[in-house]
């Protein structure tokens, strides 16, 4: 039974650009959500179909939602928080479908062949949540300039009234890093601790044993997701609001 | 010591303090919502966002954990 922390690499774009398992399951779920949202867009109708009015009920019930959390800049940072809230989930979701992890692929490695899975689960790889971490905060960097201005923003982080204020600005600047750090590591750690708790079941008693894993495993994602826009909403509404 | 019973050790020692973090946070909000009942989805809500800052130090030492035996 193998379990490796990072993703293993099986092949390479054009020569140079190393491409890992979770790269290409990345690619599959990009894709799946693209066409899923051109199919809603090009199928709306008057009389709404099933799924129509499914995506409409859940658009109302999530901005809301947001809008109870922002107020009046949830038009612009609405469609930050829902991408996210769908990659992820979506991500996560797929991570728990039959193949992944079992479909191999030979694989030359130093001169020798090797078979190494061909889909791993995306969030499962510490490069894809670090990325979302800093696209995430660098957003809310962004969206604080937006709203309250550059002089309010820089005044948050340096502070020249008084020594205790000077070194809350420092605090400031070391939080939003510590922001990365336990943003990507939260997704990353939920995630790959239960792939890991996964394999140990199903090697263990393939039978029956693991559907009260698989079921925990589904909620762990989704609650994932709904906490990781939850936190993205709620510092920025931190970082606008005046003292 | 063997390197197994280390990787043990760190989340076992390490899912204490948020365990405790997790029951108190979760225990306060059953109490907000049993003395008002009306703001359960906001008591909620903000239960949830508490309780996934006191995970994530679990999780911090799970991948700890998991890097000492796996790599």
């Amino acid at each position: 039974m193998e379990i490796s922390v990072a993703a293993e690499q099986i092949g390479e774009l054009f020569g140079v650009i190393p491409v890992t398992n979770s790269l290409v399951v990345t690619w599959i779920i990009m894709a799946v959500i693209l066409i899923l949202g051109l199919a809603i867009k090009f199928g709306l109708r008057i009389i709404p179909s099933s799924l129509q009015n499914f995506v409409e009920s859940f658009y109302e019930m999530s901005y809301e939602f947001v809008e109870g959390v922002l107020g009046e800049h949830t038009r612009v940072v609405y469609p930050f928080a829902i991408t996210f809230f769908f990659f992820i989930a979506f991500g996560n979701l797929a991570g728990l479908l039959p193949g992944m992890g079992s479909i191999t692929i030979d694989v030359i490695k130093h001169g020798e062949s090797e078979a190494l899975p061909l889909f791993r689960a995306l969030t499962a790889d510490l490069n894809l949540t670090f990325a979302l971490a800093l696209i995430a905060i660098i957003s809310n960097q962004y969206f604080s300039i937006k709203f309250i201005g550059l002089k309010k923003y820089l005044h948050k982080f340096i502070n020249f009234s008084s020594p205790i204020n000077f070194f809350v600005g420092i605090l400031e600047i070391v939080s939003e890093f510590s922001k990365i750090l336990s943003f990507s590591f939260r997704l990353f750690g939920n995630v790959f601790a239960g792939e890991v708790l996964l394999s140990v079941m199903y090697f263990l008693v393939p039978v029956f044993v693991p559907i009260p894993f698989v079921l925990m495993e589904i909620f762990v994602g989704l609650m994932q997701a709904f906490v990781f826009s939850l936190l993205f909403i709620v510092f920025i509404k931190v970082s606008i609001a005046e003292h | 010591m063997e390197p197994q019973a280390i990787a043990g050790l760190t989340i076992a020692i390490g899912g204490l303090g948020p365990a405790i973090a997790i029951g108190l946070i979760a225990s306060k909000a059953m109490e907000a919502i049993g003395r008002n009942p009306e703001a359960t989805s906001k008591i909620q809500t903000n239960m949830v966002l508490g309780l996934a800052f006191a995970e994530a130090i679990a999780i911090y030492s799970l991948v700890m954990a998991l890097i000492l035996k796996f790599v």
